[in-house]
């Protein structure tokens, strides 16, 4: 069933309102299949070489994939794509991580450089740029950031001015860091018109008084092109003017919201190969006349990376699943978009959750890997140094972390989400709360889920106490709005989790024992953070009396027995180490 | 041009095998894929429909999961497929090959295409013996094949190097690695496939009874190979440390 954005929060949910891994379709899961192949043998060979940018060489690739149809999932089949749906899109991207630095290349072109055309395009637009870049015959970059202009991106200095013929925008500015610069054909750009107006435009490569920077030497993705954008009274035709005049902000922000989503995807892609080559390097490596699998800390590694892993990868598809099915109604471009804004909060908690948990699982896999981690002739040390991007570019993880509050308050105070009467609600039954014995349904996962709806209640909690003590001035105190950030990110996932081995139980549940013990393992490590965020964020908000009263709610919240979290990770390792792979 | 594939689904080539307590191989959760040398024959009679029209249908004897394997097949281009599930105790080649001629008796073709052997059980008999059931010449083993005028001029492998061999048509060619680089299927491909006809049949459907398709051959006992003893390291200076070794060859190992 749909769910509107944000609502996880307020609602308990059932297995069946959440789409997991398992559910996708047969042709899905050949498309996962094709993509992972076709990214080992085709790409994966190729990485080292691409790593030192060769002249023609990310192109060639693009172009490989282009023939399989790898660049054309999100455009409709009537400008040459295969509109193969959102969900189709993120199989892809999570599939495709074995490339290293071409999966960038291949986000940046497919995503965050035609969406702003293929959802904002008009006609004529569409006509002419969408078939080149289904096919790769074009390639695109989307430069939003400026030098001065990074996380507060409508800040641009970049500055354009209609030609006295009227026929021109005159572009006067510059762009940082852009992604495929080296080589695309197509930019999509911001400027602001007479100075104010915040426009989107599309730059063709051979734009007069457009021109490149240096490629930069960055510390990952060494393949990727990342270089800045010139503009010297450069000459746009008023023809590439994308959208309305004054309205680039819709598509700036629009795009990165499904940005967002395919970057969590591709580190739950990520952070599954890296499961399975630490499994397979802990089984390999001896030490002390034993494999490293057999020490007890190793497993503890590889039993933890995989938990994160399967939390991600839970998070993604739920998102994607339900991003799916929003779409069904949706035809225009403008449609699409707010379907998909629907979700921001989703897509922010997608990029943070998923940037964080494969940056925690490379890190261990260096450290599984011991010294021969730390050179580069193991793909440990590149997966180290490419990961740590992630939590930096489509927004830092600081900016998603206050578009998550942010959102939710905004949609509250709409109307749009019904936060303020949960809120005063729970304000009324506060002093009587406690942490409910679980009630057992003959279903798994029963304390889990009473813990999850004491979750909750603690978000709406420090969240109503937030909102009534500073009203509209609660975005000065970053610190709670972090704190607030980090509870429904971790609500969001533990539930994912969750519902997933839930949902695979209610199947089967022969199959389902490792997805049951994942998500026990996920929220029992994860659940004491919120207790000492809350408390964190109760200590700041309120003193005396009205302290101790509120901190002794929060305790009473989060009261539960702790599980034997050591033996159910021997558990998880063993078949991790079994199978040499992420496997739930 | 007809053309009729016979492909095999099979463990996937990095899949861990492992014995139940019962003996029997454990396909329980291993991830399954087209036989490689099957890629190569769809691949082929992709290749030749592309050239001189017609169409390709891909057969195959196998459980219900073997669809998966079909529906790769026509992901990558085939138009048609038919599977015949055989619910049977024992198969072997003998069942196989049985079964598979009776369906394929009741298509229209002009070649049949199949891998040389299958990567599970590789007994490399079951087209040769399609073959002759259905009293057709066969070539095995091959790299190189060109159709004209109702013959096939076929490359194959011999010993030592290869021998072109022309075959009047219909035949059965199989296919060994080399023959050509099988495509991945594309996306619009997949999305495809789901639309092609898929005809399920049984052997009783196809008039063939329990004593038809018996297995003739019948496995008494699975085992895996003996683990591999640890290897020894022969420290000590090069030249000495190669002495060391061949000694080591000549009087341990007696393989020199
Ligand atoms: C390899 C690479 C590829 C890139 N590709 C592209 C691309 O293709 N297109 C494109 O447009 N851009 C691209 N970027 C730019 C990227 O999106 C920006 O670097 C990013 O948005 C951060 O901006 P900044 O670097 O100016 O950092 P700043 O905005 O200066 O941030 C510095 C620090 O301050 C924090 N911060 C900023 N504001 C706040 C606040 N209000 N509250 C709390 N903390 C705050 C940030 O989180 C960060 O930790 C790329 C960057 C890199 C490195």
């Amino acid at each position: 069933m749909l769910q509107k954005g944000g609502n996880f929060l307020l609602e308990a949910l059932n297995a069946a309102d959440v789409f997991t891994p398992e559910d996708i379709s047969d042709e899905h899961r050949m498309i996962a299949g094709t993509v992972a192949d076709f990214a080992l043998n085709e790409l994966a060979p190729r990485v080292e070489e691409l790593e030192h940018q060769p002249a023609g060489l990310m192109r060639e690739l693009l172009v490989k994939a282009g023939e399989l149809g790898l660049l054309s999932a999100d455009v409709p089949e009537e400008y040459g794509g295969s509109d193969l749906g959102k969900l189709a899109s993120i199989i892809i991207t999570e599939n495709i991580v074995a490339g290293g630095s071409f999966a960038l290349g291949h986000g940046a072109h497919t995503g965050i450089g035609s969406l702003p055309i293929v959802l904002f395009g008009n006609e004529e637009q569409k006509k002419r740029y969408l078939p080149g870049l289904a096919s790769g015959d074009l390639i695109a970059a989307y430069a939003l950031t400026e030098p001065n202009a990074g996380s507060d991106a409508l800040s641009a200095r970049t500055k354009a001015v209609l030609s006295a013929d009227g026929k021109h925008y005159i572009l006067n500015g510059e762009k940082m860091f852009i992604t495929n610069a080296g080589f695309a054909d197509v930019f999509i750009t911001y400027a602001k018109v007479d100075g104010d107006k915040f426009t989107a435009f599309i730059v063709d490569r051979n734009t007069p008084g457009f021109s490149l920077g240096a490629e930069e030497n960055k510390m990952g993705i060494k393949g990727s092109s990342t270089r800045s954008l010139i503009f010297e009274d450069a000459k746009v035709p008023v023809e590439n003017v994308l959208g309305e005049i004054g309205r680039g902000h819709v598509i700036a922000f629009n795009i990165l919201n499904i940005g967002r989503l395919k970057l969590g995807a591709g580190c739950s892609g990520s952070a599954k190969m890296a499961i399975g080559l630490a499994a397979k390097y802990a089984l390999q490596r001896q030490q002390f006349n034993l494999p490293i699998a057999k020490f007890g800390l190793i497993r503890q590694k590889l039993a933890r990376m995989i938990t994160e892993a399967y939390a991600a990868e839970s998070v993604i598809y739920r998102l994607a699943g339900m991003i799916e099915e929003s779409m069904e109604d949706k035809a225009t471009g403008a449609e699409i978009a707010a379907a998909i804004e629907e979700y921001a909060i989703e897509c922010s908690i997608a990029k943070v959750f998923g940037s964080e948990v494969l940056d925690y699982i490379v890190d261990e896999l260096v450290q599984i890997h011991g010294g021969y981690g730390y050179i580069q002739e193991y793909p440990a040390e590149r997966l180290y140094r490419d990961s740590r991007i992630n939590r930096i570019f489509e927004g830092t993880n600081e900016i998603n972390r206050l578009i998550i509050p942010a959102t939710l308050v905004r949609r509250a105070m709409k109307g749009q989400l019904a936060l303020l009467p949960a809120a005063k609600a729970l304000a009324g039954e506060v002093l009587n709360l406690r942490a409910a014995a679980p009630e057992e349904d003959g279903r798994p996962l029963a304390e889990e889920r009473t813990m999850l709806a004491m979750a909750k209640k603690l978000f709406l909690l420090v969240g109503g106490q937030a909102v009534e003590k500073y009203m509209d001035k609660l975005a000065r105190e970053e610190e709670i709005i972090g704190i607030l950030a980090d509870l429904a990110i971790q609500i969001y996932a533990m539930e994912s989790a969750v519902l997933r081995a839930l949902k695979a139980w209610e199947a089967g549940p022969a199959g389902a024992q490792m997805k049951l013990d994942l998500a026990r393992a996920f929220v029992f490590d994860h659940y004491p953070q919120l207790e000492k965020w809350a408390k964190e964020a109760i200590c700041f908000l309120f003193d005396g009396d009205m302290l101790r009263t509120q901190l002794s709610i929060v305790k009473r919240l989060c009261k539960h027995q702790p599980a034997d979290l050591i033996g159910l990770r021997r558990q998880i390792a063993a078949r991790l180490l079994e199978a040499e792979k992420y496997v739930v | 041009m007809k053309i009729v594939v016979c492909l095999k689904q099979t463990f996937d080539t990095e899949a861990k095998i492992t014995i139940n307590p019962d003996g029997k191989i454990n396909d329980q959760g291993v991830s399954l894929i087209m036989n490689p040398y099957d890629e190569f024959a769809v691949e082929e009679a992709l290749r030749l429909q592309e050239k001189n029209g017609g169409e390709v249908t891909v057969v195959s004897v196998g459980g219900a999961k073997a669809q998966d394997a079909l529906r790769q097949a026509l992901a990558m281009g085939a138009d048609k497929a038919v599977l015949v599930t055989a619910e049977l105790a024992a198969m072997d080649e003998y069942s196989t090959a049985t079964i598979l001629a009776k369906a394929i008796a009741g298509l229209e073709y002009d070649l049949i295409i199949g891998g040389f052997r299958a990567v599970d059980d590789g007994s490399a008999q079951v087209a040769g013996r399609v073959a002759e059931i259905l009293g057709l010449p066969v070539v095995n083993v091959v790299t190189k094949l060109e159709v004209a005028d109702g013959k096939a001029l076929a490359t194959r492998e011999i010993e030592g190097g290869s021998e072109v061999v022309e075959v009047p048509l219909p035949a059965v060619i199989t296919a060994q690695k080399g023959l050509n680089e099988p495509r991945y299927p594309s996306m619009k491909g997949i999305m495809k496939a789901k639309k092609k006809p898929m005809e399920k049949k049984d052997p009783a459907g196809l008039g063939l009874d329990a004593a038809a398709v018996a297995a003739r051959v019948c496995a008494l006992e699975y085992f895996l190979p003996a683990p591999r003893a640890a290897g020894k390291i022969i420290p000590g200076e090069p030249a000495e440390a190669t002495a060391a070794l061949v000694r080591a060859l000549r009087e341990e190992a007696r393989i020199i």
